[in-house]
């Protein structure tokens, strides 16, 4: 038998080979009230619970705002990217506005009980299942 | 500069190595900007979800190297569903003009996932102004 090393890449290379293969999914019905698509979205599942996760780097904490509704979610704020006075560009690729993104989950969720961690640039947001959700088993007679 | 326009997504760009990997894991490239003052050049770089420890940053033989690490253990229970974008690594490099830039006194700081580098030019680069008697 041969002897494998347990290669602690393999596991990040797969789990980027996940990602890619959910790109296409149309798991979430988009639904949104200003226009495009920032800041980009990855949905989880972890048993009966969501998990989202948000890119939004260089956006502040006083500058995000977060609404929930029902089964919608409202991101939006902004995103400032300043220079100084004095500064002469020799490369820009950052970009700077104002977003507003509204996501329709097709799952219920609880809420009250939806937790927001921001920090360095992502912003996680646990949905937990509502009890409505759940399904019931049901006893046959 | 910032202008009230709506933003988009910028696709993350992977990186092209020079020398092939023996792992086949993909890193992608921060968005960066890069400014001069007038006593130093600022490079700001993107770097959603790595942090301070995660963070590192080199000078050696004239080349400046950021590498931004992902700490994947907080995904491992996760399991995809819906992707808009990928995650992994960060790496980027550059190559400094030699004796430009003061490499001692190079300092950094790291705030919402963007990391900006205050590279100050050597005393020898800074433009002199020729008084005019």
């Amino acid at each position: 038998m041969a002897v494998r090393f347990a290669d602690p890449f393999d596991a990040l290379f797969r789990f980027q080979r996940a990602l890619d293969q959910r790109l296409d999914s149309d798991w979430l019905e988009d639904v949104t009230t200003g226009t495009g698509a920032f800041p980009p979205i990855n949905v989880f599942q972890q048993g009966r619970d969501f998990t989202a996760i948000i890119e939004m780097p260089g956006v502040r904490k006083e500058d995000l705002s977060l609404e929930a509704r029902g089964n919608t979610i409202r991101i939006s704020g902004k995103k400032i990217v300043h220079y100084g006075d004095n500064a002469s560009m020799h490369r820009r690729e950052r970009v700077a506005g104002s977003f507003d993104r509204t996501i329709t989950l097709p799952v219920q969720v609880e809420a009250s009980r939806i937790a927001a961690d921001y920090r360095d640039g992502m912003l996680a947001l646990t949905l937990p299942r509502a009890e409505i959700d759940k399904p019931k088993s049901i006893k046959v007679d | 500069m910032a202008l009230a326009q709506e933003l988009e997504v910028q696709p993350k760009r992977e990186l092209e190595k020079k020398e092939e990997s023996t792992t086949p894991v993909r890193r992608f490239v921060p968005n960066t900007d890069i400014f001069e003052t007038e006593d130093a050049l600022m490079v700001v770089m993107e770097l959603p979800g790595v942090d301070r420890e995660h963070a590192e940053i080199t000078v050696e033989d004239n080349v400046l190297s950021v590498s931004g690490r992902i700490d994947f253990s907080k995904y491992e229970k996760l399991q995809p569903v819906y992707t808009e974008y990928n995650i992994g690594h960060f790496l980027r490099t550059f190559s400094l003009a030699p004796s430009s830039i003061d490499e001692q006194k190079i300092s950094a700081d790291m705030k919402d996932g963007v990391l900006t580098l205050t590279l100050p030019k050597a005393e020898r680069i800074k433009p002199r102004r020729i008084q005019l008697k």
